[in-house]
């Protein structure tokens, strides 16, 4: 709740910090305070939680698991802010409104890792997709970028019309639009009610980028600003997923029910896995590589989400972690280069060793290699599939998928250690390395200890 | 307490090494080698007196039941004893040798012993997967930055292969984790038969490939011959002398034990693969003309025969294998350090531009009859006693396994006697007239080496007592 509501005022903060401040560096240091101020108050809310959970006029239940999310996506905008906040610069002069616009979207993630009535996961969904809207279409002069956003806002528009339908769907099969109720009622579905959630799995998928509804997410990562790409394809792609597995793991929860979605979702799972990854091997260019990567990942994400275990609840929330640090780690020495293609980073070993070697570590952390977060994270979700029993088939395609995967990945650490080349950078300050330093520590300290995080789930 | 210290001090040593300039990268891995050997030989003593405190287990990851839990038995001892050997053998030889940037070079070659170490002492499945994986990524950069032309694309075919194979043991990992009774990776949980007879029988794939790959066994081999060719000589004979040993290593200590039955069920399957690779590689190291692919070959044919012996369900065989473990990671190493002697002097890799050595580098052409003669395990040098045991056992398991496998020995006489011959005698020419005689550090390792396969060959008692309790924990089981 804190969380909700310090997000939503800091984006109006932000609005007015444009109009008060001149100065770039000082707006982006408010934005930075600012977040700090939501992460206490997220964290100060806590104390106020006696038996587990607080629910809010049946609209909005706040736990420790809800309150963990926040914290990560949060944290990890924090990095996110520290490491790129200064390339808003070069999208365009809105540079307050580009960060009002990504605290609405924190809003609207908070909403989603709280949300207990399904007008509210709408509410959820629909804050976190208009301001990527318009994040997309920032960089007003590259008609790519207006591309984008219009193909982001046609398609996601569309999906949230589907979701919309789905839960009228539910709400006239069930009469409730409360998960309590609904997984109450959840052993004595009707037809009606599966068809709605057949319509929800669908447009949650779109959101998240599963496939077969992943074919805007090239595109529009591709054509948004670098610097804007680094939050949707991480935080933003986090909170889709908490919707999801919240979602289906709460109301969706009968015996037959479960297996009649889980068969669903796990055919788009093995289809996100396999066209992810397969994809991702045949790009030249980094950025659109990640934009497949992301899709890759959120096959594993998926993983999480059919399993309906511990494991999953704690492999989502790893994941969500490993994968957005690492991601906005990449996408922010991405963006001090000059060119976005494997052969950009060439030499890059020679040129600056600081950044390749962080690189080096958030890539191996995305290829799940053991002592960096993404290992545990990938754990974490194999653990949980296998747990299912009936998934095996799934997990050996994952596993399969993340071999495959080390290929694209790796390619960035050959480019940048064992090709000769020359890189044009933009001036790197002592500072941005430290950052840099700090963000692959954290991956390298949570793949050694990933208890420091999952003590609290 | 000394087996976490075996892993500290290269790991230490080889983080340290990136911040060193000059040649302080040189002496900090002479260094660090020779606490890693004097520790190793501490920890031989300490087995012999007090074994259990060898152990050590710490709290790690309390929600899933893993634990640091660190040991050595007699077969993890050998192992360690072997690396630490190898890797100061490696470091003297290649000490009046320069490499481009050295800090990283020793950096990366001292966090791979650390890597290597770990997987011989992990007494915890998850810890187990971890190292093994860690090991892999300082070999990959080793080879890809200091290999030959077709490095990169050669390594990266080993990385992905072995990956994985690596994956999918971790999934046959959480998949017995979740059968635990209470939870947990401890060596002890894990062998204590709470799998399925059904499901050890896939199972037993999972991990199989995991370990065929970095044996490699026929038909996993496909990346071997090109990464051992295009290394830098030193990373080779870690690869060949110690690192393969993590896949036998892998089966004795974890498969064998974990999925008794699933090995029972296909150990036809993989003795005849391991055979098939014995005679593949064989034939096919007689025809190289190459002498790094030869060795590379020669290596494959001498793996095949380990890994069918250790499903032969024997327990001399198992013991012929663990003391083969040992002695083929010496003889190998010996052998590439003459091939990289000789490349040092004259630069070439091709056994027809040979010739002639002998009678301008003596010392060269002794010390290379030897080791060949105990790679080919000649009575009285430390293989013979290996593949005798291990012979012994195939025999009792199948007659005709045996004898397919004993043309083994014959192939090995025909390829090893056909390099030595091309190589030391026959006419010299203009290249090999100049080929310097034995540096002194050079020659210390030789002699190093052919003692060892003197005194093992002759009196190979305390290598057999040392694995015998090893043995006889897998025969208990299996």
């Amino acid at each position: 709740m804190n969380a909700l509501i310090s997000t939503a005022l800091s984006g109006v903060v932000m609005m007015f910090a444009g109009l008060l401040i001149g100065n770039k560096q000082r707006i982006k240091f408010v934005a930075i305070v600012v977040l700090l101020i939501c992460f206490a108050a997220n964290l100060a809310e806590l104390s106020t939680i006696q038996a587990g959970e607080r629910t809010l006029y049946g609209m909005i239940t706040v736990s420790h698991f809800s309150i963990l999310f926040n914290a990560i996506a949060l944290g990890a905008t924090l990095i996110f802010f520290l490491l790129s906040g200064s390339a808003f610069e070069k999208v365009g002069e809105h540079v307050s409104d580009y960060f009002a616009l990504i605290f609405f979207i924190l809003a609207g993630i908070t909403l989603a890792s709280t949300f207990s009535s399904l007008l509210m996961l709408f509410l959820a969904i629909e804050i976190i997709s208009i301001p990527q809207y318009i994040l997309a279409g920032a960089d007003k002069k590259t008609p790519k970028s207006s591309e984008a956003s219009l193909k982001y806002f046609l398609m996601g528009a569309f999906s949230t019309g589907i979701l919309l339908m789905g839960i009228t769907l539910i709400y006239g099969a069930t009469g409730t639009f409360n998960i309590g109720e609904l997984a109450l009622g959840a052993g004595k579905v009707n037809t009606l009610a599966l068809c709605g959630i057949i319509l929800m799995a669908f447009a949650l998928s779109f959101k998240v980028s599963a496939a077969p509804f992943h074919f805007w997410t090239p595109d529009v990562y591709d054509g948004s600003p670098t610097v804007f790409t680094s939050f949707m394809a991480t935080v933003v792609k986090a909170g889709g997923f908490i919707a999801f597995i919240r979602i289906f793991h709460s109301a969706f929860v009968g015996e037959r029910l479960t297996a009649d979605w889980q068969m669903l979702l796990a055919i788009i799972t093995a289809a996100t896995l396999i066209i992810g990854n397969f994809t991702a091997v045949f790009q030249q260019s980094v950025k659109r590589m990640l934009a497949y990567s992301s899709i890759a990942q959120a096959g594993f994400m998926l993983l999480a989400v059919i399993s309906m275990n511990t494991y999953a609840t704690q492999g989502i929330i790893l994941y969500a972690a490993a994968y957005s640090v690492a991601t906005i780690g990449i996408f922010a020495v991405m963006i001090k280069l000059k060119d976005f293609t494997f052969d950009g980073f060439n030499g890059l070993a020679r040129t600056q060793p600081v950044l390749a070697i962080t690189t080096t570590i958030f890539v191996c952390s995305l290829a799940g290699i053991p002592l960096t977060a993404g290992f545990f994270a990938k754990y974490f979700v194999l653990a949980a599939a296998i747990q299912q029993g009936n998934l095996l088939w799934l997990v050996i395609t994952a596993v399969i998928c993340a071999a495959i995967s080390a290929y694209y990945y790796f390619r960035v650490i050959i480019a940048m250690y064992f090709k000769q080349g020359e890189v044009e950078t933009e001036e790197i300050t002592g500072g941005f390395k430290l950052m840099l330093i700090i963000t692959a520590a954290i991956v390298i300290l949570l793949g050694i200890f990933p208890g420091l995080l999952l003590q609290f789930v | 307490m000394l087996t976490v210290l075996l892993i500290l001090i290269p790991l230490v040593a080889g983080l340290v090494t990136f911040g060193l300039k000059g040649s302080g990268p040189k002496a900090l891995g002479l260094v660090a080698s020779l606490a890693s050997l004097a520790v190793t030989i501490a920890a031989l003593f300490q087995f012999r007196t007090a074994p259990d405190t060898l152990q050590l287990t710490a709290n790690w990851i309390p929600q899933l039941g893993a634990q640091f839990s660190f040991g050595m038995d007699g077969m993890g001892l050998m192992l360690c004893l072997l690396t630490a050997i190898s890797f100061l053998l490696i470091f003297i030889v290649i000490y009046n040798r320069d490499y481009e940037r050295p800090n990283s070079f020793y950096g990366l070659m001292l966090l791979s012993q650390a890597g290597l170490v770990g997987v011989f002492t992990a007494y915890d499945a998850l810890l187990f997967y971890v190292f093994w994986e860690l090991a892999l990524i300082p070999v990959y950069f080793l080879c890809s930055l200091w290999g030959g032309e077709k490095r990169i694309p050669v390594t990266f075919k080993f990385f992905v292969y072995t990956f994985a194979g690596s994956l999918l043991m971790l999934v046959g990992l959480i998949y017995i984790y979740l059968q635990t009774p209470d939870h947990s990776f401890s060596y002890a949980s894990f062998i204590s038969g709470a799998v399925a007879p059904q499901d050890q029988s896939w199972l037993f794939w999972l991990f199989f490939v995991a370990f065929a790959i970095k044996m490699p066994v026929f038909p996993f081999h496909t990346w071997q011959p090109d990464t051992y060719e295009q290394s830098p000589t030193p990373v080779t004979m870690v690869l060949s002398g110690v690192m393969v040993k993590m896949g036998l290593f892998g089966v004795i200590r974890w498969l064998l034990p974990v999925l008794p039955k699933g090995a029972y069920m296909w150990s036809d399957v993989a003795i005849v693969l391991s055979i098939i690779g014995i005679i593949y590689a064989s034939c096919i190291a007689i025809v190289q003309s190459d002498i790094k692919r030869l060795i590379a070959y020669s290596s494959i044919a001498h793996i095949g025969l380990m890994s069918a012996a250790i499903f032969t369900n024997n327990e001399q065989s198992l013991q012929g294998v663990m003391v083969q473990l040992f002695n083929h990671g010496i003889n190998i190493i010996g052998l590439w350090i003459i091939v990289e002697i000789i490349q040092n002097r004259l630069k070439i890799k091709n056994l027809n531009e040979m010739g002639g050595i002998a009678q301008y580098a003596p010392g060269i052409a002794i010390f290379l009859v030897i080791i060949s003669l105990a790679n080919i395990a000649l009575p009285l040098t430390n293989g013979f006693i290996g593949e005798f045991l291990m012979f012994s056992g195939l025999f009792q398991y199948n007659v005709w396994f045996m004898a397919v496998a004993g043309l083994g020995i014959i192939l090995a006489a025909v390829y090893t006697l056909n390099m030595v011959q091309k190589v030391i005698f026959g006419q010299s020419n203009g290249l090999t007239e100049t080929t310097t005689d034995l540096k002194s550090n050079e020659l210390l390792v030789l002699i190093i080496i052919v003692g060892m396969i003197l005194v093992f060959g002759f009196y190979p008692k305390p290598m057999l007592e040392l694995v015998s309790g090893t043995t006889e924990l897998v025969n208990k089981v299996y």
